[in-house]
């Protein structure tokens, strides 16, 4: 029997959103996994934050935890922790994990939680109509910061990397089938994997043109399991070239194999 | 020098005081545990300033061979480690009462006309190479000779209140300080040792006991941050949390610990969390995220003096309402503030199971006074098992986790469970656990949610929701609640006339039924209570319509103590 994946509920993202295509990749690396015989399908959770991105929870027919705005990461590593034998992803939001829940993704990657983090950084506030986040570009236009933001952005792989994530990568969601490959290598990897996924805005801050001339892939020069490469990787997030792919992988024990 | 009648009723108590670092706490724990085993009933409290070393911190110990639900002021011993202790106690001192004063200060308090023994604690830590810390061991040892215990009995009752702290070296300074006084010629009590005693329980406190009443209800998880007055409940799970298997974590913030134990309880561990007043303060948005994907919690939440950081290490009861309308928008809670520590023990392993039979965030309420307080027990772990309340069955059927049902309980299944899919959210849903705005559906989902309430309203008919003490006929009637629960029966014994007492223990769900029934007809009706504003009588008025008048409220950070809440009440009746 085919896997159906889909729920009866109307999905309402803008059409064209490249939320979509994160779904589509989401929903085709569990296929994948599943016809493999890798990874039951009862044995996957998907929380999700609050935000455009959350709405992926409604239009998976997996198990879901829909969190409040900034907090899904603690639930998740709940989760694994009172079932190990789980594989747990969320969805969050750049506004959702390094605006409200900044404290929780890093002490996350921190303390190596077993869980995968697919950060859909839209650089906005999306739901909310459009206001800067802690990814946004400075000078960035919003509804609250109507003069231009003042801060500089956050670089979340880097952030990242100095907490101590021990596997993170970078991709960019309209491309759908690297998006679903490094889902994959995330959610096999052993400890916190954050993948940071381009997810242009295209009603409040469409950014498609503009990472479409920048993005290039990594390389097998990229050497991924080198900490000091992958700093100047994720530092090299400048103006006309943005990398993808896994940007740094290790293996350590994780929080709930200690606890 | 204070006179009353609590000897009258054969209570003695006995203070231990000092700096900070001193060790009058555990002097304090370790007087109790000896007087526990020579089958005396006791309770004991610490007060102590929120510093590390300095500051005044006492123990005080009341005790008696029928059960003692609170410390009185009023002293019939008096340990000091410093001179400040006998300058702060010295106006509670009883008529005759022992003090022993620590030698290297007696200079400082000679000429205060008070009968003192000199007991020099630091000269015989130093001579046994004792660090300081344990020198009230000796005051153990001139103490267990004024009760007329012979010193082979103390010497083998002192190795078993010391196992796990070094038993030989604590001995020997119990050796040292019962030879000291004898030698000064310190008259014997006559010895009113109990022959005959029920059996001989354990001196636990109300975090120890919550924590126990979890463990018989089946706990599985806690999760916690520190702070006084919940931290000894984390503290003391976390140390058998390798032995058992029990998953104890301590995570970066108190948003972060009812985050994380609703993912636990969402993926079937039976979860608890604690914290204080201050730290719940913080859960308020997660609490009502458990409301509405009816995910079953219990809660610890221990209140100290606020507001803000307040008072920190002394007692309030000023967040009852608080936690009544914690978290927000309209969902089904329970709410029970226990008022002793075998209550502690009984209430937490209710708050477990009723969470998980009625899917809703379960509070158990506490104090600093409560919670930090020893009290001789014998706890009944054998009366609470686990209530793991109504499981999915093995469906063939398409599983929804929001079921709606008559008694709106929706059947409970966990993610890794062949072909169930579990969907919870923290947006209004749909029996699929999907978010809904139409009209509906939003009203729906909450009926079903407080129907839940049907059954807990059937549940008070198997709890304690309310209990009643004293003269039942009487028309003099007092309620209150929590740690007050202590002072209150104490005081009962210094009363002018009699009264009936009426604890409240279901804060919500309201037994209003049970209340009216106790307070109609009443003459006199009087509230106590440890805060400013009477929450529990506005409580009572909103459920009742019954306006309580007389109030003896009390909210300078310190428990009511028996004979000063005896006189306050006394005014009214
Ligand atoms: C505690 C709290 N604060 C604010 C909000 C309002 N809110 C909902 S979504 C959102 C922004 C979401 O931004 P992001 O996480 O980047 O998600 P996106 O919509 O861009 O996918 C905010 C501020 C909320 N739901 N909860
Ligand atoms: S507002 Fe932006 S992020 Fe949200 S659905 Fe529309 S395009 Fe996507
Ligand atoms: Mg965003």
């Amino acid at each position: 029997m085919a896997l159906d994946l889909t729920t009866d509920i109307k999905i309402t993202w803008c059409a064209g959103c490249p939320n979509s295509q994160i779904l589509v990749a989401f929903r085709q690396a569990v296929e994948e996994f599943v016809s493999a015989g890798s990874i039951e399908i009862h044995n996957i959770v998907a929380g999700a934050g609050v935000g455009c991105h959350g709405k992926i929870s409604d239009y998976l027919e997996i198990n879901t935890f829909n969190s409040l705005h900034g907090r899904i990461v603690p639930s998740l590593t709940g989760i694994k922790l009172a079932n190990p034998k789980l594989t747990v992803v969320g969805f969050s939001g750049d506004g959702d994990s390094f605006s409200e829940g900044f404290s929780h993704i890093t002490h996350a990657a921190r303390s190596n939680s077993d869980i995968s983090i697919f950060l859909h950084n839209n650089q906005v506030f999306a739901l909310t109509t459009g206001q800067a986040t802690a990814t946004s570009p400075k000078g960035f236009k919003g509804g609250t910061m109507p003069e231009g933001s003042i801060n500089e952005p956050i670089n979340p792989a880097l952030i990242m990397l100095a907490m101590g994530a021990t596997f993170i990568a970078r991709t960019f969601a309209s491309d759908i089938k690297r998006t679903k490959e490094i889902m994959k290598e995330a959610m096999l990897h052993k400890g916190f994997a954050f993948v940071e996924i381009i997810q242009p805005c295209i009603t409040f801050f469409d950014t498609r043109e503009y990472y479409k001339e920048r993005v290039y892939w990594l390389d097998e020069k990229h050497k991924k399991g080198n900490l000091d490469c992958a700093f100047k990787v994720a530092r090299m997030k400048t103006a006309d070239k943005v990398p993808c792919g896994i940007i740094y992988q290790t293996f350590k024990p994780t929080f709930e194999e200690l606890v | 020098m204070t006179d009353s009648n609590t000897t009258s009723n054969g209570i003695k108590t006995i203070a231990i005081g000092g700096a900070a670092g001193d060790g009058a706490r555990e002097a304090g724990i370790n007087f109790s545990e000896l007087l526990n085993e020579l089958g005396y009933k006791t309770f004991s409290s610490f007060d102590y300033p929120s510093l590390i070393r300095g500051g005044h911190n006492f123990a005080r110990i009341s005790y008696s061979i029928e059960p003692v639900y609170a410390d009185y002021k009023e002293l019939d011993v008096l340990v000091a480690v410093n001179a400040e202790s006998v300058l702060v106690h010295q106006h509670s001192l009883k008529e005759g009462a022992r003090v022993f004063v620590e030698e290297a200060y007696l200079s400082e308090v000679k000429d205060l006309g008070i009968d003192l023994i000199p007991l020099p604690m630091k000269k015989i830590a130093e001579e046994l190479k004792a660090p300081q810390v344990a020198r009230t061991s000796s005051a153990f040892g001139a103490y267990g000779y004024t009760l007329g215990i012979p010193l082979n009995q103390l010497k083998m009752l002192a190795d078993k209140v010391y196992a796990n702290v070094g038993s030989e070296m604590n001995v020997a300074l119990v050796e040292k300080g019962y030879n000291h006084v004898k030698k000064l010629g310190v008259p014997q009590d006559v010895c009113d040792i109990p022959t005959e005693h029920g059996e001989i329980g354990e001196v636990m406190d109300g975090n120890k006991a919550i924590a126990k009443g979890f463990l018989a209800a089946g706990l599985e998880a806690y999760v916690g941050y520190p702070m006084t007055p919940s931290t000894s409940t984390l503290q003391f799970l976390a140390k058998m949390a390798k032995k058992t298997g029990l998953k104890v974590v301590h995570p970066e913030d108190e948003i972060a610990v009812l985050n994380m134990a609703l993912g636990m309880s969402y993926a079937g561990k039976r979860t608890a969390v604690g914290t204080a007043n201050g730290g719940f303060a913080l859960m308020q948005e997660t609490f009502s995220l458990a409301g509405v994907s009816e995910i079953p919690i219990a809660i610890m939440v221990a209140m100290r003096m606020g507001p803000a950081t307040g008072v920190a290490t002394h007692t309030s009861q000023g967040d009852l309402q608080f936690i009544l309308h914690a978290g927000h928008g309209e969902f089904p809670r329970l709410v029970i503030a226990p008022g002793d520590v075998e209550e502690c023990f009984e209430c937490a392993a209710d708050a477990l199971n009723l969470a998980w039979k009625y899917q809703l965030p379960a509070v158990i309420l506490s104090d600093k006074h409560l919670s930090e307080s020893y009290k001789s027990v014998t706890l009944d772990t054998k009366s609470k098992g686990p209530d793991f309340g109504k499981r999915a069955v093995p469906v063939g059927s398409h599983y929804v986790r929001y079921k709606i049902t008559e008694d709106g309980i929706s059947p409970l299944a966990f993610p890794g469970k062949a072909n169930v899919v579990v969907k919870a959210t923290s947006y209004e849903h749909n029996e699929e656990g999907e978010a809904v705005e139409d009209k509906a559906d939003v009203q729906t989902m909450q009926d079903k949610r407080f129907r839940k309430l049907n059954g807990l309203y059937q549940d008070f008919a198997w709890f304690p929701t309310v209990k009643t003490y004293g003269d039942e006929w009487s028309d003099v009637v007092i309620v209150f609640w929590g740690s007050t629960k202590g002072a209150m029966l104490e005081a009962r014994k210094q009363l002018k006339s009699p009264a009936k007492l009426v604890q409240v223990l279901w804060m919500e769900p309201f037994d209003a039924d049970r209340i009216k029934a106790e307070l109609s007809g009443a003459r006199v009706i009087i509230d106590v209570e440890a805060n400013h504003t009477a929450q529990l009588a506005a409580l009572i008025r909103e459920k009742t319509s019954i306006e309580i008048h007389n109030k003896v409220l009390k909210y300078d950070a310190q428990p009511f103590t028996p004979t000063q809440l005896a006189e306050e009440i006394n005014k009214f009746i």
